[in-house]
């Protein structure tokens, strides 16, 4: 995914003059095709993040574009008054690419793991905020980064993910889009949560149950209307994210449930990383697992749902069990 | 230094500056006295802009980085012509444009401040987009000797000496306070003007309030070719006033009383 973030830069500023890329210190070899053809617009500035962020500002108050990478973490936590006062406030066309967003780097310990990225970006005026599923979605919403008006932050995970999404859905800033249909609950996803939600869907569809999928790339602004139009059909909701649980994706959608006052009652549950520093190294895998974020948790998860919401006809023993 | 008597243009700022302080009552009045000059003579003599077209693209570009030394700024731009009088008695209102710190919808203003350290980044980015464009256009950022306390000021020195931005000038105003206390005993800066050297900067430094010293140093830059240049301005504190300098009750002062604005035009007329 980070490579065809960072290739996709290259090859819109091919295209369009005002594209600069600012990264800190990063891998060597990084975008050398960038450096190679466009010395003049690719800028190394070392480790310095509140630097970066401002030169970056100053760029795009000249009508420049820049999109400026490192890891997540440090373009989030380390530099966050700058990207408030700097691209919040002036509402400026920076494009802050964080790489390995969520567990990513899960060798390298809590320093490096951008657990809360999204619900800090997201508390900023003016920011929009997108986590792509896999490659190819990420493709689609780089190209739509060019024209888009104010900040953008991008959350790159790790790469190597298994492409989950079509090109049969445009991607669009700022929609969500409801993957697969069903009536007895809906799974919500952002970033690559969304392979999960489909492999649990698909699960459930075996046992007869039609489970819907709503994908929800732009974490902000958020498509109000697809989410409540979604969650509004279902008895059962249950999100899932690869972020702390304190102002992701699911404190979004349990936002939107508590204030649209369906009629029916929504049982509703959020999976994702609970408020602890992770206290152990592996994988973002192993990770992923020992906090529960799996298409398995998630079944488990909606199952448990179902049967308090009174569905417990449609439901197998089995699963009941589990 | 900092024995200048103020001429009749800089007696007037100053009563400009009092008169806002009157309608408003409030204000970080030492930090913006300690800039007068530095303000004037940038906007005076070596600017150049359009008050009808304040985005000219060909303006030089100048950032008020200490944010909170507005005051200064505000009544020079309305001197200038950038927005009309009756703005400066609606400082800090809510129907007016003039905050605390000054943002870009005041006419005139580059990027809005007040958190310390932002300005000479973002003036990086100017000196890099004007390198870029090869335009003529020059970059001032007006810092203040206690915002260099903030690291990104020295990623955003280090950066401007790596691209020998020599389009770039730092102009500092050393006051030699800040909120807490004298600039040499909350975190002190010394050697200051090595420090610049270091970083890759051509420096001078100037009495901040000799006109005609400021005057020559600002048109002078770059001082080095392949270099940006850093102009440390030794300033008062509250200058132009006999109980504002040096008097840190009046970094930022609210509820001043009738008294108190009485005796400032008094102290100013006097000086």
């Amino acid at each position: 995914m980070r490579k065809m973030c960072l290739d996709v830069v290259l090859e819109l500023a091919r295209q369009d003059k005002r594209i600069f890329f600012i990264g800190s210190d990063l891998g060597i070899g990084t975008l050398q095709k960038f450096k190679e053809e466009i010395p003049e617009r690719f800028f190394m500035e070392g480790i310095s993040e509140a630097n970066m962020i401002g030169m970056a500002a100053g760029l795009a108050m000249e009508g420049k574009i820049p999109y400026v990478n490192t890891i997540a973490t440090f373009l989030t936590r380390r530099c966050f008054e700058q990207v408030v006062v700097d691209l919040g406030l002036h509402k400026l066309n920076v494009r802050l690419l964080g790489n390995g967003g969520g567990l990513v780097y899960a060798p390298l310990g809590p320093t490096h793991e951008a657990i809360e990225d999204i619900a800090i970006m997201r508390s900023i005026p003016n920011m929009t905020v997108i986590a792509p599923a896999d490659a190819e979605e990420m493709r689609r919403a780089m190209l739509q980064s060019l024209d888009h008006q104010g900040p953008i932050y991008i959350r790159i995970a790790k790469g190597g993910d298994p492409i989950v999404t079509s090109n049969d859905i445009p991607f669009e800033i700022g929609k969500a889009f409801l993957l697969r249909l069903g009536s007895d609950a809906l799974i919500i996803t952002t970033g690559i949560t969304l392979g999960m939600g489909l492999e649990a869907s698909e699960r459930f569809k075996e046992q007869g149950l039609q489970v819907a999928v709503l994908h929800v790339p732009t974490i902000k602004p958020l498509d109000v209307e697809t989410i409540i139009a979604a969650i509004a059909r279902v008895p059962v909701v249950v999100t899932i994210e690869e972020h702390t649980l304190n102002g992701g994706l699911g404190s979004v959608i349990a936002e939107i449930i508590a204030e649209a006052n369906f009629s029916s009652r929504k049982y509703f549950k959020r999976i994702g990383i609970p408020d602890v520093f992770a206290d152990r190294y592996g994988s973002q895998a192993s990770l992923m697992e020992f906090f529960g974020i799996t298409a398995s948790k998630l079944v488990a998860a909606v199952t448990k749902l179902l049967a308090s919401s009174g569905r417990k006809d449609k439901l197998c023993e089995e699963e009941l069990a589990n | 230094m900092n024995t200048q008597k103020l001429d009749q243009r800089s007696k007037y700022l100053r009563r400009r500056i009092i008169e806002t302080l009157d309608a408003t009552r409030r204000g970080h009045v030492g930090a913006a006295l300690s800039l007068v000059e530095i303000i004037r003579v940038l906007y005076d003599d070596v600017l150049h802009y359009d008050v009808r077209n304040p985005k000219w693209s060909e303006r030089d570009r100048c950032i008020l980085s200490k944010g909170h030394g507005c005051l200064a700024l505000y009544v020079v731009l309305q001197d200038k012509g950038f927005f009309p009088e009756e703005e400066l008695w609606k400082f800090c209102e809510a129907s007016g444009i003039l905050g605390g710190h000054p943002e870009v919808k005041v006419p005139g203003v580059e990027a809005s401040t007040g958190s310390l350290g932002h300005g000479l980044p973002i003036g990086v980015g100017f000196a890099v987009n004007a390198k870029y464009e090869q335009a003529g256009h020059r970059v001032f950022v007006i810092v203040g000797d206690g915002e260099c306390n903030e690291g990104s000021i020295w990623e955003a020195a280090l950066c401007a000496g790596k691209h020998k931005l020599s389009n770039l000038t730092v102009v500092i105003d050393h006051n030699k306070y800040q909120s807490y206390g004298p600039t040499r005993d909350v975190q002190n800066l010394e050697p200051f003007a090595d420090k610049w050297k270091a970083f890759g900067f051509a420096v001078k430094e100037v009495d901040g309030h000799d006109v005609d010293a400021l005057r020559g140093a600002f048109t002078g830059v770059p001082l080095e070719s392949d270099k940006p240049t850093a102009i440390i301005c030794h300033t008062l504190k509250g200058k132009g006033m006999s109980s504002t300098e040096g008097n840190m009750k009046w970094h930022h002062k609210s509820g001043i009383k009738d008294e108190e604005i009485r005796q400032l035009f008094a102290e100013s007329e006097a000086y």
